[in-house]
């Protein structure tokens, strides 16, 4: 078991696009997919315009190609079927190249707007919006302790895979299910400890 | 299944984002009225715990594998107002920090994703868990209803597709429910398995929700079965039903057409609209009856095993 969780982060020094204000980044990011949605199916020209603004902003952001090109391609499976349904069922290439090309601009903005801003700033964006308290609370702790949980399923893992040689899939299922088991009361004793530790300094 | 954005129409978007809206606003007040401050951390670490569990890949067949989606899991281990909010954040967190699942697309999937699928497999979980008390009906309750969500999530998809006019609402049904309906057999299976192995750990996590919502007031249960059947109504049913379509006639009768809201999709068989519609749609109901029929029974025998091979006692003994 492997989980990919850091390679779906693009972390470099941060690029032009990452100095940028959080607010009007994201606002500017929900205007492009909100314009994209609304583009008329049978003029391509203003799709065109759109992609084209996009890909300047990926040149701009100075990501990786590859990496764009990467996550573009693990993300895009429903599209590709959707694509696929429509070019079995129309008669013009039209809809199917429209589909394409519309999701393909909006998965290109997401992940250039999800690698180009940090997730603390989001989260004081949403702050700002005026989000419920209980929901932000929730999504801190959750970005805080994403990563700690993540190595800590690695660790229990990895201690599990020394101890067994090769396991039948029956064993195999079971022993990731105890795995996950482990991971949320270990999670759940971890939040106990977090409280105690929110109310030593002061928290409510 | 989480829907990218550009795959559904703007009307779509709005609609389903303000569901959404609705249903998480419903939840977070729900929780906040009955949740005790020392269980706050525990909905942002379910969360950070459901996102991993999601990741964690549970091999198949040669070189394919699945993982869980947890909605029901959560919904019984937390109580079906945290679940929303846990998935809620689970959703932000693949949206804005990894761009997986549209932005815009964002209340499509918490609607499909939490109010469909987690909320109503946890009626069906707490529905079985009450008929057999003990961990039989649990184990039965957390696999059926995991079925249940994966399939309920589906088949709200594909309306939101139909109604966007990307493929016709008989092709996206069958392709997402059909390969959701097998889906849904290995999540059901994983999600029992984890609660077993929980019950094993730590029976006292699972012997009620950690955030007690026992004493969930009528209100809140009409209010989301408010939004549940409304959602239906203008996804599901206008596509599904072979009755007139009350909206399309209304819209005509206020000069509007249908074709405007609809984006013209050739039909998959230009004399769909025949007399066999209603056969085709019972068919397919009692396909479905059978199907469902057949996994809960499955769902029962796997309780029954789990039950059997992995009980608190048994452990407990062979460690002393």
């Amino acid at each position: 078991m492997r989980l990919e969780l850091l390679s779906h982060l693009h972390r470099p020094q941060p690029g032009p696009l990452e100095r940028l204000p959080a607010g009007p980044k994201l606002l500017v990011g929900l205007g492009i997919i909100v314009c994209t949605v609304l583009a008329p199916a049978r003029q391509p020209g203003w799709v065109a315009a759109l992609a084209l603004l996009v890909a300047s902003a990926v040149v701009a952001s100075r990501l990786p190609i590859w990496f764009v090109l990467k996550r573009l391609l693990v993300l895009s499976p429903f599209v590709l079927g959707v694509a696929l349904v429509q070019a079995w069922q129309a008669q013009d290439c039209a809809a199917w190249g429209m589909t394409l090309a519309k999701s393909g601009v909006c998965l290109t903005t997401v992940i250039l707007l999800a690698n180009t801003t940090p997730f603390t700033h989001t989260l004081q964006v949403l702050r700002r919006a005026g989000a419920p308290g209980l929901l932000m609370t929730t999504l801190a702790l959750m970005y805080r302790y994403l990563f700690v949980l993540a190595e800590e399923a690695q660790r229990m893992d990895r201690a599990r895979a020394s101890r067994t040689f090769r396991a039948s899939r029956r064993l195999q299922w079971q022993g990731l299910a105890t795995l996950l088991g482990q991971l949320f009361a270990r999670a759940s004793e971890r939040a106990e400890r977090i409280y105690a530790a929110m109310c030593a300094r002061g928290w409510r | 299944m989480h829907i990218p954005d550009g795959l559904i129409d703007a009307k779509t978007a709005a609609v389903t984002a303000a569901l959404a809206a609705a249903g998480l606003g419903m939840a977070l007040r729900e929780v906040q009225r009955q949740l005790p401050p020392r269980r706050v951390p525990l909905l942002g670490l379910s969360a950070a715990f459901l996102f991993v569990a999601q990741m964690i890949n549970f091999p198949v067949l040669a070189g394919t594998s699945g993982h869980l989606l947890g909605g029901v899991l959560v919904a019984a281990l937390l109580g079906p107002g945290a679940a929303v909010v846990v998935l809620a954040a689970v959703l932000i967190v693949q949206a804005f920090l990894f761009g997986d699942g549209g932005v815009l697309a964002l209340g499509a999937n918490l609607f499909n994703m939490a109010l469909l699928g987690a909320v109503g497999g946890w009626w069906v979980y707490r529905w079985a868990s009450r008929i057999w008390p003990g961990p039989q009906g649990h184990l039965t309750g957390v696999a059926f209803g995991g079925w249940c969500s994966t399939v309920l999530a589906a088949i709200g998809c594909s309306g939101m597709l139909a109604w966007s006019g990307k493929a016709p609402w008989a092709v996206a049904f069958s392709a997402m429910a059909g390969i959701h309906m097998i889906i849904g057999l290995g999540e059901g299976l994983i999600s029992a398995l984890v609660w077993a192995a929980l019950w094993r750990l730590r029976p006292d996590l699972v012997a009620q929700p950690q955030t007690p919502q026992s004493g969930v007031p009528a209100t809140g249960w009409i209010g989301y079965g408010l939004l549940v059947a409304l959602g239906l109504a203008l996804f599901v049913v206008p596509f599904a039903c072979p009755w007139p379509d009350g909206l399309e006639r209304a819209l005509a009768k206020l000069g509007l057409e249908r074709a405007e809201l609809r984006p013209v999709v050739p039909p998959l068989a230009p004399d769909y609209q025949v007399p066999g519609v209603s056969h085709a749609a019972v068919a397919t109901a009692v396909a479905g009856a059978a199907g469902a029929l057949i996994v809960f029974g499955l769902a029962w025998l796997l309780g029954r095993w789990l039950v059997r091979s992995a009980g608190p006692n048994r452990i407990g003994a062979a460690r002393d």
